[in-house]
Parts: structure tokens; C-alpha cells; sequence
């Protein structure tokens, strides 16, 4: 684990990446906050706070009895959300280095065009 | 939520020695919580307590609502697993285990049978001839198998090794998951349970410093790096827990740095690096007065 950022939105960030990588389909079922417990090495109640966000945010949905799901959208939405952040949390770290390096936004994007290719 | 202790004005002395000073804390109902603090700090005087050992000098503890002391509604539902229990000279680790169940109501032999096997217990030993780590492993079973409401461990492992340590954790959250119940887990190895815990408890010299849910102190303290000029503008009046300098270089914890602070200190061109819950308890436990050492001589007895 991270020290960075709180366990609960580390769990909830692991969740929406196996919803982004198609692990987790649409309409599946979310390990239970024991179940991630359990694997993660985490306190129950902090993985029901990862999974609270997710419900917060629209991306997984409780039946009543059984489980939590996935809804239905929840990978636009993700990608949505991951988008606007993009440029805050990628984009910008980047030009920051580059600049420190002499590195110009010429030189950057031939870069990242090579690393395209690649 | 339901408080399962509600502790008020909590002092024991001894003789000249005040073990614990003045303490009010309450433990919530089915949590996890750690009870974290440097040796003589007064957390095993804090359990003895809780548990009816010892007489409070002052102040009230209700323990399921009631006080603890010569108190059998209470105590059946209490399992305290100490540092170093001792048993009768002639014991077998088997005796242990049948008579465990006559003090626990939720016993549960097939689990305790379970955990004997994973623990690699010799049940036909004698107590006297088990080395340090069995006997913490017998603790760490009862404990787990008593499924008492209230369970203490304090300091539950000496001598455990690696292995034995993480199939504690493991089989606590899993049983605890299974069968929430109220944990208090008093350790030196906080790195290994900082995820386990829900609420944190710090004591140093007898008072109770920290009080909170572990989620919120992960992220309470920052260190910032970078010139000592530029740390020294940065910290201004905030409250910082501590200070280093190499040449040219400073780094300062601080407490309670928010988002705005956070960015503020990207901006200044320093360096920003989260702070363990252990780190954080060894700098606010850190620069104790010496005089308190002297409460270090064996309060604990």
C-alpha cells in the first residue's frame, strides 16, 4: 500500500481499475469488504469506505441481500472522472520536470509520439 | 455506534509514580483498536484496569456499562491475553485448551483445533518446556478462540516469528469479520498492524496523547524537505512535530497540513513525503522530559 493517499481510496482506485482493465464486467459482482479485507490486509471498515465511495460516485450499486454490482455505465463514468484528471495529476508533473530539464513542448511531444509507436 | 468502554478521569498511582494520568477515552462497539505507546508508557496498568486488576486511584470505568472490578457480567465477556501468562507448573498445552472453554462462553473448540494445527503447537508438551514464541502462540490462539465480546492483547507475540505473526493478523480479521466483537491490541510493531486498526490510542507517561480514527492520523502529519531557507519560510507558525538539518538541507514534520498546505509547499519547491502512523508516534512519544524516565521502573507488575 501507498502511504500517499488514504487505504479506503486506494481500494476504491484498485476496484475502478479492474472495471477500466474489463476484469470486473458490467452487472458483476464486487468481492465483499471481507472478502478485500481479508486480501488487502485492511481493516473491514476501511474497505467498506472504499466500496461507499464507489456508490457515492455512481460505479457499483447495492442489491439488497446479495451483494454489490457493477453498474451499468460504470466504465464511462470512470473514464470520464480519470480524464478531467489527467491533465492535474499527469500532464502537468510532467511539463514540470521537462522545464527543469531544458525539455521543450517541441521535444516532449516528439517523445511521447515515439513512446506511442513503441 | 455503541461505546463498549467509557473510561472518565482514569489515575492509578503507585506510590509516587502515577501510571496513568487523568485518561478519558471511550472504545466503540465491534473496532479495532490499537493501543500504541513506548515501554512504561502505562498501557499494560491502562488494561490491568479495564479489566478489574487493578483499583483506579481515581475516576470511573464502565465497561459494558458497568465496572469491571470483582464483576462476572463483565469479566465473562473479556478476554485479556497478557504479555507473559503463566500457568500451573505441571500443565500440558493440551490442559490449557480444555480448560479454556470453562472461562469462555463462545469457545470454539474446532477453531482453536484449527489454529493449534497452523501454529504448529505441540498439544503434549509441557507449558515449562515451550519456547518463547509457543507460549506467545498460545495466548494468540486463546485469545482468538475465545471469541470474547472484548478480547485485549497486549504485546501478544514475543519471540513469534514472521510467519506465525502474519497468520495472527490474518486469522484475526478473518474471525473478526466472521464475528465482529471489540479488539484492543497493545504492540510495539505498529508498521505491521497500522492497517488492521480502526481507532488509535496513543499513551505516553500516563496520558492519553492521541485519541482518534486511524484513517484521519494516517494523513494528519506531512515532512517537508528542501532548503533550510525555504523550510524555515514554509513552516512558519505551524505546529511541527519535528526538525532535522543536514548542511544545507532541512526537513520539518508537520501537523495537520491540509490540501491548501499541501500545494502551498509544491509551489515552495519542497518536498512532501506522508508520514507513517509509526513515525508519527514515535515523534510525538519522542521527546518525552527525561524526568519521566524514572516511571519506566516496572509499573506494569
Amino acid at each position: 500500500m501507498d502511504e500517499s493517499k488514504p487505504i479506503f481510496v486506494q481500494i476504491a482506485e484498485q476496484l475502478e481499475n479492474d472495471i477500466l482493465s474489463a476484469q470486473m464486467t458490467e452487472e458483476s459482482q464486487v468481492p465483499s469488504t471481507n472478502e478485500l479485507a481479508a486480501f488487502y490486509r485492511i481493516n473491514p471498515a476501511t474497505a467498506l469506505k472504499g466500496i461507499t465511495l464507489l456508490v457515492e460516485n455512481g460505479i457499483v450499486y447495492k442489491k439488497r441481500g446479495i451483494g454489490m454490482f457493477v453498474a451499468v455505465g460504470a466504465r464511462d463514468r470512470i473514464v470520464a472522472q480519470r480524464r478531467e484528471q489527467f491533465a492535474a495529476q499527469f500532464v502537468q508533473p510532467l511539463v514540470a520536470e521537462a522545464s527543469k530539464l531544458g525539455i521543450s513542448a517541441s521535444e516532449l511531444a516528439d517523445m511521447i509520439r515515439k513512446e506511442n509507436q513503441a | 455506534m455503541n461505546a463498549v468502554i467509557e473510561v472518565t478521569g482514569l489515575t492509578k498511582q503507585f506510590g509516587s509514580v502515577t501510571a496513568v494520568s487523568d485518561a478519558t477515552f471511550s472504545v466503540q462497539e465491534n473496532t479495532i483498536s490499537g493501543l500504541l505507546g513506548r515501554n512504561g508508557a502505562g498501557k499494560t496498568t491502562l488494561m490491568q484496569l479495564l479489566t478489574g486488576q487493578q483499583f483506579a486511584t481515581s475516576g470511573s470505568i464502565k465497561v459494558f456499562g458497568e465496572s469491571p472490578v470483582e464483576n462476572a457480567r463483565v469479566l465473562s465477556n473479556v478476554s485479556f491475553i497478557k504479555e507473559s501468562q503463566k500457568y500451573p507448573d505441571d500443565f500440558k498445552v493440551k490442559h490449557v485448551f480444555r480448560s479454556a472453554p470453562w472461562f469462555f462462553a463462545e469457545w470454539d473448540a474446532e477453531f482453536a483445533e484449527l489454529l493449534i494445527d497452523e501454529f504448529r503447537l505441540p498439544v503434549h508438551r509441557r507449558i515449562k518446556k515451550l519456547s518463547r514464541g509457543q507460549l506467545s502462540s498460545i495466548g494468540v490462539i486463546v485469545g482468538l478462540a475465545s471469541r470474547a465480546p472484548l478480547t485485549f492483547f497486549d504485546e501478544p507475540y514475543l519471540g513469534l516469528d514472521a510467519v506465525a505473526r502474519q497468520l495472527f493478523y490474518d486469522r484475526l480479521l478473518q474471525d473478526y469479520a466472521e464475528h465482529p466483537r471489540t479488539v484492543i491490541l497493545s504492540t510495539h510493531l505498529i508498521d505491521e498492524v497500522a492497517n488492521l486498526l480502526e481507532h488509535v490510542l496513543v499513551i505516553d507517561a500516563g496520558r492519553i496523547i492521541i485519541d482518534q480514527d486511524a484513517e484521519s492520523l494516517r494523513g494528519s502529519a506531512t515532512t517537508v524537505v528542501g532548503t533550510r531557507g525555504s523550510v524555515e519560510a514554509f513552516v512558519g507558525d505551524r505546529e511541527v512535530l519535528d526538525r532535522e538539518t543536514i548542511g544545507g538541507l532541512a526537513s520539518a514534520t508537520i501537523n495537520g497540513l491540509d490540501g491548501a498546505g499541501k500545494a502551498a509547499a509544491t509551489a515552495a519547491g519542497l518536498e512532501l513525503t506522508p508520514v507513517s502512523l509509526q513515525q508519527l508516534v514515535v515523534k510525538h512519544t519522542a521527546t518525552t522530559d527525561m524526568n519521566d524516565h524514572k516511571q519506566e521502573v516496572e509499573i506494569n507488575r
